[in-house]
């Protein structure tokens, strides 16, 4: 999922300070597991932000509202009749459904309530981390399943740097060294041989590298 | 034992302290209360091995916010006490209700009648 993080109560009221009648839009996806943007967080948010905005003698309408996903159209629109009510829109989704947000409702301004972070797991209740960036060509399969690209610092492709320590990572010794794990991970497998084979260079024009990406299927298109 | 409390303390019961949330806490304050307190088991002591750790984490972030926004974070507190300990029932209730009166009313019930 992709994992986001609360933004300081400070940093929004700076942002929307000015505003009269906002919309608080929350996402029932990712951020709702991450415990960030969900109808919760959106509840917790408005409060304050009412009582702040209260507590300084002003009269702002501050409204909630949670969507299945913000990164859908149907969903998104389901706000299209109510929008004009309001102003602004602080939108708690990650920057996807900011975005998307923005693009559907072009006059609206549109902030966001949430830092994006990455995508990842829950490894317990309050402990998210970092999976996958989304390189556009998986690898997993010649790694043991684990991801050298998200989780090593260097995103090396053949073997552990002179920096891998006891397993741990030379940048904080609390980051596992991908690459060991991966070892690891193919010797549990006997599967020990395929880290011989060396790796091509890997083609980051599916990453970043190549500008922002999309996935077209002709086949599933109406 | 028939002990005295103030008598403006208003006393809402749930299950466990655990099902206390942020939302709960910052509710009360947004709709006038002068100050809020949740009263769990001693620590350790939890039927739900965890609910009176989680309400004082969640007393801590309202704690957080009230501060943020202006209202004060002290007019939130979590106490522990056994269920036998009545007088340290009686005791905290006086002791909140002094601290709140020496904080003054909510700002926001204030506020809320100025815009009125």
């Amino acid at each position: 999922m992709i994992v986001a993080d609360r933004k300081p109560i400070e940093e929004i009221i700076a942002e929307i300070k000015e505003h009269e009648k906002i919309l608080i839009l929350g996402c029932n996806e990712c951020v709702t597991v991450c415990e960030a943007g969900g109808k919760k967080e959106v509840g917790v948010l408005a409060s304050a932000l009412r009582m702040y905005f209260l507590n300084q003698g002003r009269d702002v309408k501050l409204d909630e509202i949670t969507l299945e996903r913000q990164c859908d159209h149907e969903y998104l629109e389901e706000i299209r009749d109510v929008i004009d009510q309001y102003d602004a829109v602080v939108s708690l989704a990650c920057g996807v459904g900011v975005q998307f947000m923005a693009e559907k409702y072009h006059t609206m301004p549109v902030y966001p309530g949430v830092n994006t972070c990455f995508l990842g797991v829950t490894e317990k209740r309050g402990l998210w981390t970092e999976r996958c960036q989304a390189c556009g060509q998986c690898i997993l399969a010649r790694t043991g399943g684990i991801c050298p690209v998200s989780r090593c610092a260097k995103r090396i492709l053949n073997g552990p740097c002179g920096g891998s320590t006891q397993g741990s990572c030379e940048i904080n010794k609390e980051i596992s060294c991908a690459w060991q794990l991966i070892i690891d991970r193919l010797k549990a497998l006997d599967r020990l041989d395929d880290y011989e084979q060396i790796d091509p260079i890997k083609d980051w024009s599916t990453d970043r590298a190549g500008g922002p990406r999309k996935v077209e299927r002709e086949d599933v298109q109406q | 034992m028939r002990l005295q409390y103030p008598s403006d303390i208003n006393i809402i019961l749930v299950p466990c302290t655990g099902k206390v949330d942020v939302l709960h806490i910052l509710h009360a304050f947004e709709k006038g209360a002068d100050g809020v307190y949740a009263v769990g088991c001693m620590e350790g002591d939890c039927h739900y091995n965890s609910g009176n750790l989680r309400a004082r984490k969640r007393v801590e972030q309202a704690q957080s916010i009230l501060e943020t926004i202006g209202i004060g974070g002290e007019r939130a507190q979590m106490y522990n006490l056994s269920s036998s300990e009545g007088p340290r029932f009686a005791q905290i209730a006086a002791e909140m209700d002094e601290k709140i009166r020496n904080l003054g009313p909510n700002p926001i019930k204030l506020a809320k009648k100025k815009a009125a």
